[in-house]
């Protein structure tokens, strides 16, 4: 399997940007994978992502930057199969998707609804590692799948409930006692 | 901002929900929670509005649909807090079987009688198949496996299939 762990610098938290704002609907910018500022971008990600509970993805736009930069860890996830770990990747585009299944998601972006949408189950992404700017292509499956989906949707200034299978299909999330 | 429960029911035809809303405008009463579907072909839509304006202002406001077979109430409502669920304890209960009286009682029953919520619930009859899918909440961790084999059993006793899936939620 492709290996995405890069070395990257000391990421800083981000506040995360909730709905409605204009840089959830815009499509991102692709950017440079080597600029210090991307690889500064993904550090931050990293580290945004890692203090949120429950977080297993987050794109730029999700802490205000218009650029084609996305993080994923669903190592921990019960749904989780395929799994490559904890990365980021830049410019990246959705080349296969197939076999859909329909399951309910909710965002951070999006802290009061969840909705049931429909994802293909298995997907092959390309794009690049930031610093090094190396091509990567990956093929996955189950809740990876869905994850990248999600986080591709977000730069291509897509929420979930842009997606949602029917009018029926929106409900307020559930919040969990602990 | 005081909030009334608005509900509108009858005769569907294009355009109501455009009428009521834009009569709501015109009063500043804002459109917060709403669920609209047609039941059996008739429109049923329910409403939770909040307003500066009075319960017989809004009625007013609204008396026009009354010449379209529509039947419209208004009632004040408090602010309520929606409670929160326990642990792995959401469900989708799906039900068919035959119609008949009383299987959405001996089901809701059965529920209620074990702590449990109902969220969200539609009921279905075609020809003669009853389809009920219910969302359901409990305050305490509860099995799938139990849940369902106890809602089995009760489905048995009015001659229908009882499914439960886990209403996981998964945060992206």
């Amino acid at each position: 399997m492709t290996s995405l762990q890069v070395e990257l610098p000391a990421g800083v938290v981000r506040q995360v940007v909730t709905a409605p704002a204009a840089v959830l609907s815009a499509p991102c910018e692709q950017v440079d994978p080597t600029d210090a500022e991307v690889v500064q971008l993904a550090a931050d990600l990293l580290a945004t992502m890692d203090v949120s509970p429950g977080c297993v993805g987050l794109a730029a736009n999700q802490v205000g930057v218009p650029w084609r930069v996305f993080c994923l860890d669903v190592s921990a996830h019960p749904k989780t199969r395929t799994c490559h770990g904890r990365f980021v990747m830049v410019n990246p585009q959705i080349l296969q998707a197939s076999r859909n299944e329909k399951a309910r998601e909710g965002c951070m972006s999006v802290p009061d609804f969840t909705g049931d949408v429909k994802r293909a189950t298995r997907v092959v992404v390309t794009g690049q590692l930031p610093g090094s700017g190396e091509s990567v292509t990956l093929t996955t499956d189950a809740f990876e799948a869905r994850a990248v989906q999600h986080e591709v949707d977000h730069l291509d200034g897509l929420l979930f409930i842009d997606r949602v299978v029917s009018a029926a299909a929106i409900h307020k999330r559930k919040v969990y006692l602990d | 901002m005081a909030l009334l429960a608005i509900t509108v029911l009858g005769h569907d035809r294009p355009g109501i929900i455009a009428d009521v809303t834009t009569a709501l405008a015109q009063r500043d009463a804002n459109v917060e929670d709403s669920s609209m579907t047609l039941l059996r072909g008739h429109f049923a839509w329910t409403l939770i509005v909040g307003t500066e304006a009075s319960v017989e202002q809004v009625a007013s406001d609204l008396a026009f649909l009354s010449s379209d077979d529509l039947v419209v109430s208004v009632l004040p409502v408090t602010d309520e807090q929606e409670e929160a669920a326990g642990p792995g304890s959401s469900f989708i209960v799906s039900v068919h079987g035959a119609d008949r009286v009383g299987i959405v009682a001996a089901i809701t029953g059965a529920i209620a009688s074990y702590g449990g919520n109902v969220t969200d619930l539609q009921t279905r009859l075609g020809g003669g198949l009853y389809v009920v899918v219910a969302e359901v909440d409990f305050a305490e961790p509860m099995d799938t496996d139990v849940l369902a084999g106890r809602l089995r059993a009760v489905g048995q006793t009015v001659g229908v299939d009882v499914a439960v899936q886990a209403a996981d939620q998964d945060v992206l």
